[in-house]
């Protein structure tokens, strides 16, 4: 499922997370966005427990952007064991999105 | 690979949902071809536009917002975009199209590509390495992130000054660089540009390098501006004109030009007998590459496709 990271829960939720997680950066103003946040909507549904998969409003929470440098919408980064282990910019496939995953 | 789907022949197939793809959907489905239509981003570049003031009927419109009204009228004919990334394209032996997808294999009698373009790469030193540190190719997504900064867009056409006065409602100052010695941008922006005290248009330069330690600080240039030949910003937007996504094209054998665009005809027919293209992608419209100029490809290369599917076949019932 789908998780709502934010600026609160994001040390919890992520970078202390026991599983890979996948944190999609992202704004309600940003078109290409848009059509990002249905396949990650998608991906985590049919990966279930294997991964943490969720999105964070770089507006509402903009401390989380800034400590990573999100200066880019959409960004896509990946965290394993507390540390930030692959960033993706821009719009991306599903199955990229799922290869990234598995090689990490 | 074989499958259930291989069964069913479809009369057209439409790679990419930009402008182009949706507005042979639409006409595709007022001529009651079947069909299906494949683009995993509908919409392609228009959802980068901030903002689009020449499209007939709407005074002032967003990208995003004028690709939303082409995804509705598609759907209210009952056709679902499939999200699916098509990986080839071939003709088999009964001359139909097999087009393969993640998924799926399907096949059809006509083939509109319609995958559109992209946005070019300068490909210079610290663009790839800045792209999402202060390198942006898309001000829509990103202008937000440089509120009160500074930042140059380099380019010199529409997108370019779309941008520029895009930023302008964010950016402390924007620099405007062109390698051109006149900017090619529409007269009406010319003068947005002009009226705007933010905007400072350096003309005639090329940017050399992008710079910085862990994000964009500074440009350097081929000319000296200022005592200087760098400008110290903390992003670059970079609106250079596309490349044309023609992999795909180039599987079935379709002719493009030395700039990758697919040779088209007046009525959108490739060198590929049943194979259409429109959109971005094309020779066509004098390479105007306007929203308004893909959908009427679009609309074209559906009229083609019917005039091959419909009326090269009998008529079941006489009307």
């Amino acid at each position: 499922m789908e998780i709502v990271f934010t600026d609160q829960n994001f040390d919890q939720e992520v970078m202390k997370s026991d599983k890979p997680t996948l944190v999609d950066f992202w704004a309600p103003w940003c078109g290409p966005c848009q059509m990002m946040g249905p396949i990650v909507a998608e991906l985590a549904g049919e990966l279930g427990e294997k991964a943490k998969i969720g999105k964070l409003n770089v507006d509402e929470n903009p401390v989380t952007a800034q400590t990573f440098t999100v200066m880019s919408i959409p960004t896509i980064m990946i965290f394993k064991g507390g540390k930030m282990v692959q960033k993706l910019v821009g719009v991306q496939s599903k199955e990229a999105l799922r290869e990234a995953l598995e090689k990490i | 690979m074989l499958n259930a789907k291989m069964d069913k022949v479809y009369d057209l197939i439409i790679i990419g949902a930009g402008p182009a793809g949706l507005a042979a959907s639409v006409y595709a489905s007022r001529y009651k071809l079947e069909h299906l239509i494949f683009g995993a981003e509908a919409g392609g570049q228009m959802n980068e536009i901030y903002d689009i003031e020449n499209w007939p009927g709407d005074t002032r419109i967003s990208g995003h917002d004028l690709i939303a009204r082409f995804v509705s009228h598609v759907e209210n004919y009952g056709v679902k975009i499939k999200k699916e990334s098509v990986g080839s394209v071939r003709k088999n032996d009964e001359g139909l199209f097999v087009v393969e997808t993640s998924r799926e294999t399907y096949l059809s009698r006509t083939l509109i590509l319609s995958m559109g373009a992209k946005a070019r790469k300068m490909n210079i030193p610290g663009e790839k390495e800045f792209t999402g540190c202060g390198v942006s190719y898309c001000a829509t997504c990103d202008a937000g992130f440089f509120r009160d900064k500074i930042v140059a867009v380099v380019g010199g056409g529409n997108s370019a000054a779309v941008v520029a006065l895009e930023l302008v409602d964010f950016a402390a100052k924007v620099y405007l660089v062109s390698v051109e010695e006149k900017l090619t941008a529409e007269p009406a922006w010319l003068e947005k540009i002009a009226a705007s005290p933010k905007i400072e248009v350096i003309k005639d330069t090329h940017v050399l390098e992008i710079k910085g330690e862990g994000k964009v600080e500074k440009i350097v240039l081929d000319k000296v501006h200022e005592d200087r030949t760098y400008l110290s910003v903390d992003g670059v937007f970079i609106e250079v004109g596309t490349e044309p996504g023609v992999e795909l094209a180039q599987k079935i054998g379709v002719v493009i030009d030395a700039q990758n665009y697919i040779y088209v005809k007046e009525d959108m027919s490739t060198n590929v007998p049943g194979c259409f293209a429109a959109g971005d992608i094309t020779t066509g419209s004098n390479k105007f590459r306007q929203v308004l100029t893909a959908a009427a490809e679009g609309s074209i290369a559906a009229n083609g496709a019917y005039k091959q599917v419909k009326l090269n076949q009998p008529l079941t019932k006489t009307i």
